[in-house]
């Protein structure tokens, strides 16, 4: 490596904890004025490497070394002052202050003892228009857009003087304009001479703009690569340490119906003109048994609106809804569990687990609410339950009793699955089942899909991820600004036709 | 920028329209209502309350609760009367209750911060704890009969045609020293950001758990401060004194627009908040044939519809963000 422009190395990091090597002789280079990938799975050591890099956490082995320096940051604030700044997933910005105040808090312009407001307006107005960005920075955060509020966390990141800039899984919330817009200020930034480092898991992104690659796989370093030398299907191996056509082939199988086979199939579920105002336009959509229906379409479009509809979250303002050929008055969510359907919501964080319970008591829940809170449901019966779901949908947790929080996302996802698998609906809703679970987990779970359709359940799939769709779903219906346009089957069934029917196309 | 202050103040706004209107009721209702000297007599009476209100609406700002301030307000009138009835000097008993005052918030803020422990429960034990040590000193109501504090008392500085004590003159200052430490002080604004999101304001670099141990001070601090101010009002001390103050101190802060989730405050508001309750009291008074409690009723009223408003508020915001 040229030590020339080579602007942070990390070398032989390691961090346990309490007996868990998190990191093992994981090395990092960043050089002045390039985008570097940090890829892996949940559980890799991506978080652990970051947090060790900004203070977060202290590191048990290994060095730092920033221009040549040997640094070791203490806390957040050092690394900061140090010039490593970061932009978290979540938003991590106070959404109660000001835009101006949320870029300069904590070193504030001070006049005479006190706040200088007006010359922090006008450096937050400053900061922003480098990044394209003109907005009032007098109004409080929480009045912007999530996209806005990552530009703001952008621009607080870089007005620190920022030499590195840890940018961690930035664009998982965005839609897609906005990550070309993310794409254009972190090229900008790039040709600043900051080093960025990008965490994310969306592969197309890697490719748009990364120049390196670092691979990492349980905790060890697995390998650094110019983008040009690693295509993406190598990439996924590195990452999960298998070979890709495997994989594919694995989940691919036997689902391929064609047309036909939907006229020899019962309808299980058929809304007519069903819609609610503000949130969905009145649709018809026929679900029929066995299959896996997509509902295909941007962040917004109305898929989950579309899905809340059908699980009585939602109070449907027009249109019927015919359940096995009869006609059902669906309007709470108990209404819709006692009709045998099931719905994994969006964010599993707050319309899903329940942290502080355990793996068993999550599990259990929906049961337990279907067959109404009065029958107790036996404790030993708890723990069967509990211990075979586990098995079945191999879980990774150490007891049924361990608290869901402290699972990794991917398994809390398996166990909101496995609530709802308890109560045998004949229809399993899954919005954005996979978002943010590592690529294993996600084939696992979209091969039980698969498997649970075959078995003759309906299955409705929601995912941001048309390849994941692709995969899983044999229809798709397409929505677009909360209409229904489009119904695609069979050899329509391809990613071309489907972008251009979402993007408005033919 | 307009609408942004429009909103942010239609809180703060509705309790001054509020106070106009309980006074031009009762300027229209009772003879003698309208006058400058009862709106005087409003601050004079509630100094005390002004002081430990403002040191609340610091600590509600984070997102925290204190509810030891009545206890300790007791306990500094309890102990000062009882070292003054020893012959203690005044200005010695009065900066050695300003330091204990500061020495208890300071106590439960490290418990808080330190040992992540609950607010509610930390300052719980030290209300039991500061109200058993007023019966430790004495069961019985101690009079105050030291000259300084007599003559504190009972001097009256002119406004026009009416006058007010010295009390107000130290809760107006502390008022104005909390807007300023609010909004121009890095301080300040830390504690915003703690209430806003604590998580973030670690992650931003901020010293968030000195932040919040410097707020409990500082709430010990206005607590000891409106005991004094009490001791001055009462000329006593009593073991009883201001039981349940602290949920008059939150709810003059609720009613002035502060959110108890944290992250919103104005001490103008708590200011306002208080008058509000002052006012109520005044017109019950008047009125002559209410008991007293129908004051809390109506301070209960206006608690509900406040918290309402501010829900409203908040829908409608989350409503324009989507």
């Amino acid at each position: 490596m040229k030590s020339e422009n080579t602007l942070l190395t990390m070398k032989n990091i390691c961090k346990y904890f309490t007996g868990v090597k998190a990191l093992v002789n994981v090395d990092f280079t960043l050089r002045e004025g390039e985008i570097h990938a940090l890829m892996g799975e949940n559980g890799a050591g991506k978080s652990t490497l970051i947090k060790v890099l900004t203070g977060v956490e202290k590191l048990d082995e290994g060095e730092i070394h920033l221009l040549g320096q040997h640094v070791l940051p203490k806390s957040t604030h050092e690394a900061q002052s140090i010039g490593i700044s970061t932009v978290y997933q979540e938003v991590n910005l106070c959404s109660n202050l000001s835009v101006a105040e949320n870029i300069f808090i904590g070193r504030e312009p001070m006049k005479f003892g006190r706040i200088d407001w007006k010359t922090m307006h006008k450096r937050a107005r400053t900061a922003l228009e480098k990044l394209n960005v003109d907005i009032d920075v007098s109004q409080t955060l929480d009045s912007y857009s999530v996209a806005i509020q990552q530009m703001v966390a952008i621009a607080r990141a870089v007005d620190v003087d920022a030499k590195v800039l840890i940018l961690d899984e930035p664009t998982s919330s965005l839609d897609e304009k906005e990550v070309e817009k993310l794409f254009e200020i972190m090229t900008k930034l790039k040709n600043e001479g900051i080093g960025i480092v990008f965490v994310t898991h969306f592969l197309d992104q890697v490719y748009a703009v990364c120049d390196r690659i670092t691979v990492l796989r349980n905790g060890e370093f697995v390998g650094e690569y110019e983008i040009k030398d690693l295509p993406k299907v190598k990439l996924v191996a590195k990452m999960i340490g298998k070979d890709y056509e495997e994989l594919n082939a694995s989940i691919k199988g036997s689902d391929s119906q064609d047309d036909e086979a939907h006229s020899n199939k019962e309808v299980f579920l058929e809304a007519k003109q069903l819609g609610k105002k503000n949130e969905i336009e009145p649709y018809d959509v026929i679900v029929y048994k066995g299959e896996v229906l997509g509902l295909a379409g941007l962040l917004g479009s109305g898929r989950t609106e579309m899905a809340k509809l059908l699980f009585g979250a939602e109070k449907p303002d027009t249109g019927e809804l015919c359940l096995e050929g009869s006609k059902k008055n669906i309007i709470t969510p108990l209404q819709a569990i006692k009709n045998e359907i099931a719905y994994c919501p969006e964010n599993r964080k707050i319309d899903g687990i329940i942290p502080d319970l355990s793996v068993r008591e999550n599990i259990i829940l929906a049961l337990q609410s279907k067959r109404g809170w009065m029958k107790y449901i036996k404790r030993s019966e708890q723990e069967k339950i509990a211990n075979d779901y586990i098995k079945l949908l191999s879980i990774k947790t150490s007891s049924a009793e361990k608290m869901v929080k402290e699972l990794s996302g991917g398994n809390q996802q398996k166990v909101i699955l496995a609530r709802w698998l308890l109560t045998q609906p004949k229809l399993l809703i899954l919005d954005e089942p996979t978002r943010g679970i590592d690529i294993g987990t996600k084939t696992e779970i979209q091969r039980l899909v698969i498997e649970l359709a075959n078995k003759g359940m309906s299955v409705i799939f929601i995912s941001s991820e048309l390849d994941e769709m692709l995969r899983t779903c044999s229809r798709m219906v397409v929505l677009r600004d909360r209409v229904k346009i489009a119904e695609l089957t069979g050899d329509k069934l391809e990613t071309n036709v489907i972008m251009n029917t979402i993007a408005g196309g033919n | 920028m307009k609408t942004n202050l429009q909103t942010k103040f239609i809180p703060i706004l509705i309790t001054f329209l509020l106070l106009i209107g309980l006074f031009a009721f009762g300027s229209f209702k009772y003879t003698g209502f309208f006058s400058l000297q009862n709106f005087l007599n409003l601050l004079i009476d509630n100094a005390f309350l002004l002081i430990t209100a403002v040191g609340m609406t610091f600590v509600l700002i984070t997102g925290g609760i204190d509810i030891s301030i009545g206890a300790v307000i007791a306990f500094v009138c309890m102990l000062s009367a009882d070292l003054l009835q020893k012959g203690w000097n005044a200005a010695v008993v009065m900066v050695l209750m300003l330091v204990i005052g500061c020495a208890f918030g300071t106590g439960m803020g490290i418990l808080i911060t330190k040992f992540k422990m609950q607010p509610f429960i930390v300052t719980l034990a030290g209300m039991f704890l500061a109200r058993g040590l007023c019966y430790v000193v004495s069961i019985d109501t101690i009079i105050i009969d030291n000259p300084v504090y007599v003559a504190i008392s009972q001097s009256r500085v002119p406004i026009g045609s009416g006058f007010i004590s010295w009390s107000v003159v130290i809760a107006l200052v502390v008022l104005a020293a909390a807007y300023y430490i609010l909004h121009f002080s890095k301080f300040g604004r830390t504690v915003y950001a703690i209430g806003g999101n604590e998580q973030s304001a670690r992650l931003m670099g901020l010293p968030v758990d000195s932040t919040k141990i410097l707020v409990y001070t500082l709430n010990g601090f206005c607590s000891a401060l409106a005991g004094l101010v009490f001791s001055f009002y009462m000329l006593s001390g009593y073991g009883l004194h201001t039981v349940g103050l602290e949920m008059d101190a939150i709810a003059a802060a609720v009613i002035g627009g502060t959110l108890l989730t944290g992250g919103v405050g104005y001490v103008i508001g708590t200011l306002l908040g208080v008058l509000t309750q002052g006012a109520i009291q005044t017109l019950i008074m008047f009125e002559g044939t209410l008991s007293s409690w129908w004051t809390k009723i109506v301070v209960a009223a206006l608690l509900c519809l406040f918290i309402l408003i501010q829900r409203v508020f908040t829908l409608v915001k989350a409503k324009k963000a989507r």
